[in-house]
């Protein structure tokens, strides 16, 4: 009935004669483009970049993960080394040594399998969940973009602030380490350039698939406390679970641990670590070999990131 | 623009086999009780939800696949609480590409320019919802769709409403327009649709809907006073009902009654327009063919108990 109808309509090719001021609306109007008018995806990728940026929980996220990575991985060993006492059964020497700038990559994601991991991954749901808390998802929806172009831009918005987070976590470390190397003056073996970008993409695929998981949880439950809620026992108790508790007594959980996002994030950042590395921050064990993890994380990474565009294109938007 | 649309949840049927059309050009007020499923046509008619069956064609192309040149506010206004109207309202414009400009001329169109640096979430009722139309506005389009936006508005807030929707059917706009108050849009609207229960009532102008207005006499004796009135109007028009003569009879009339009846030596001791309710609407037109077929009802409404506001003639 509407395409005849609307022909009918003053719409049609002979406008009525009408007052001056619909005149030039009209003719106004006439001159934007007939297709969809929506931004590009580099604008919703800003205003999404600003959502994120004028939010104070992104900041409490993004920020406490790097600020615990240096407290764990490098102040209390560095506390306990002063005293000279032994740290984890590790004389004072080795401490120092897991300290100095050659385990810079080891120290600036030694968190992502476990609290970081849980931090980015509550980031991602916060930023999904509570566009249906607040009604927002609709209004957005509303300006005509597609619903994909949304989740691009919230992905890449979030993949930013990730990259952020994780150059913040190895700056800071950098400068602690070097510190350190420059205080008991000892050798600074920086990490070569190709290891440290090694570092940094892994770090990132690693808050990536955390991101996108929590991402996806925010669009499925339509809300903040439960997915977070989920993730966390996820990723900090269940994974520790399966893999400490389940794993050595059944062969199955044995086989399926090398499956599970936080073992492949462990394995990775041990991989990435080098071989001499002490491992002795929990979850970061290497259970699967570097390239394998990387490949089972990225899988997660285009796994969620698919179920969220299939879950949001089909799904009512209320 | 809207053929044969169905919505189920579940079991229930929300929209059954609706159709509509709204020309462009024109203001078209949506109307209907409290669940009849006005909000879930707009949705469906924005691509938010998707419909069971049937089609929604929006200026010309699928609902879902076109939101180009349509802005809406459905269902009470979404914003960021953390941000300020004016930073809403600028994240929304990037999403509909429109030039960053119209974020300043749409806050003054809703009169929000002094608050706009304000958080959101500071914002009175009446201001959120302002700042709600002020987006649907923003990227100039040719279909408002706006779900009850006098929603929490002071009497100031709604006349100012309707100058603003007056003004954008001025300027070309096509104005698609819900409400459960036919009070509220008949004075802006060119066209109302009636729904209840999903179901389609009446689809007319508001000229013909305004033929439902109702006189209600109050007089002795009421036996003569219904008799000269009915005389006046045909007696299709007139009913007696619980101690008054109600007519169909709209203000233009109300004089002409009143001589009459105080020539004849009756005693007006009352005489008050009445709109009519929706709902009072909807049992006449549900109630007889006639009514269905013209804006002359037949007989009086059924008594009712009103649910929803009645309103008193204030024309
Ligand atoms: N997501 C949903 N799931 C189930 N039922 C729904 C859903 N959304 C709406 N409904 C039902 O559909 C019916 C119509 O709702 P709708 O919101 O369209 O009514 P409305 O005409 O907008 O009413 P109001 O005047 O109160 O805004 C109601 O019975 C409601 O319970
Ligand atoms: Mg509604």
């Amino acid at each position: 009935m509407s395409t005849t109808t609307e022909t009918e309509g003053t719409g049609s090719g002979t406008p009525e004669p009408a007052g001056p001021a619909r005149g030039t609306a009209e003719a106004g109007r006439r001159t934007e483009p007939t297709g969809r008018t929506a931004g590009s995806l580099g604008a919703m990728t800003g205003a999404e970049l600003t959502k994120l940026l004028r939010r104070p929980a992104t900041w409490v996220l993004v920020g406490l993960w790097p600020a615990l990575q240096l407290v764990f991985s490098t102040v209390i060993p560095f506390v306990s080394y002063q005293r000279g006492a032994t740290f984890e059964g590790l004389p004072p020497e080795a401490v120092l040594a897991s300290m100095l700038p050659d385990q810079l990559v080891l120290n600036s994601l030694s968190g992502l399998p476990l609290f970081g991991g849980a931090l980015l991954l509550t980031l991602g749901a916060l930023l999904a969940g509570s566009e249906y808390g607040w009604g927002t998802l609709k209004t957005l929806l509303g300006q005509g973009p597609r619903r994909l172009q949304v989740l691009a831009a919230q992905l890449l918005a979030l993949l930013v602030v990730l990259a952020v987070a994780v150059l913040v976590s190895f700056g800071l470390t950098a400068l602690a380490s070097g510190a350190i190397a420059a205080g008991e003056s000892a050798t600074a073996d920086w990490p070569t350039v190709g290891r440290l970008l090694r570092g940094l993409g892994g770090g990132l695929l690693i808050a990536a698939t955390w991101g996108s998981l929590g991402l996806l949880l925010g669009h499925a439950l339509r809300s903040t406390a439960l997915p977070i809620a989920l993730g966390l026992v996820w990723v900090l108790a269940v994974e520790n679970l399966i893999v400490n508790v389940a794993a050595p007594l059944l062969g199955a959980f044995d086989t399926a641990q090398a499956a599970l996002p936080g073992v492949n994030a462990g394995s990775l950042v041990a991989a990435l670590a080098g071989d001499g590395a002490t491992l002795r921050t929990p979850g970061v064990a290497a259970i699967v070999d570097g390239a394998q993890a990387a490949g089972v994380l990225a899988g997660f990474l285009v796994l969620f990131t698919v179920l969220t565009a299939l879950l949001l294109t089909r799904r009512d938007v209320v | 623009m809207i053929a044969g649309l169905t919505k189920r949840y579940g079991s229930r049927t929300v929209v059954d086999d609706l159709s509509l059309t709204v020309r462009r050009g024109e203001v078209y007020g949506f109307l209907g009780p409290n669940g009849a499923g006005k909000t879930t046509t707009l949705r469906a008619l924005l691509g938010l939800v998707r419909p069971t069956s049937g089609t929604a064609l929006v200026l010309g192309r699928p609902a879902g696949a076109a939101s180009s040149g349509v802005g809406a506010l459905i269902e009470g206004p979404g914003f960021y609480p953390y941000l300020s109207g004016r930073e809403n309202l600028r994240v929304l414009a990037r999403y509909a590409g429109a030039p960053a400009g119209r974020v300043d001329t749409v806050l003054r169109t809703v009169d929000l320019t002094d608050r706009a640096r304000d958080r959101y979430s500071t914002y009175s009722l009446g201001m959120k919802q302002r700042l709600g139309v002020a987006s649907a506005l923003l990227k100039d389009p040719e279909l408002v769709v706006l779900d009850e936006p006098t929603n929490g508005l002071d009497p100031a807030g709604i006349s100012d409403m309707r100058a603003l929707l007056r003004r954008l059917s001025a300027d070309g706009h096509t104005v698609l327009l819900s409400s459960h108050l036919l009070g509220e849009v008949e004075q802006v609207c060119d066209r109302v649709a009636v729904i209840s229960s999903g179901r389609l009532v009446v689809e007319s102008s508001v000229g013909e809907l305004l033929g439902l207005h109702r006189l209600v006499i109050e007089a002795e004796p009421l036996d003569e006073a219904a008799a000269i009135t009915t005389r006046l109007l045909g007696p299709e028009r007139v009913s007696v009902v619980g101690g008054a003569v109600h007519a169909q009879a709209g203000p233009e009339d109300a004089a002409r009654i009143n001589r009459a009846l105080v020539l004849a030596d009756v005693e007006v001791s009352g005489l008050r327009q009445e709109a009519q309710t929706l709902e009072a609407v909807f049992l006449e037109m549900t109630g007889s063919e006639l009514v269905a077929a013209g804006p002359d009802p037949d007989g009086p409404p059924a008594q009712r108990t009103g649910r929803l506001s009645r309103r008193g003639a204030e024309r």
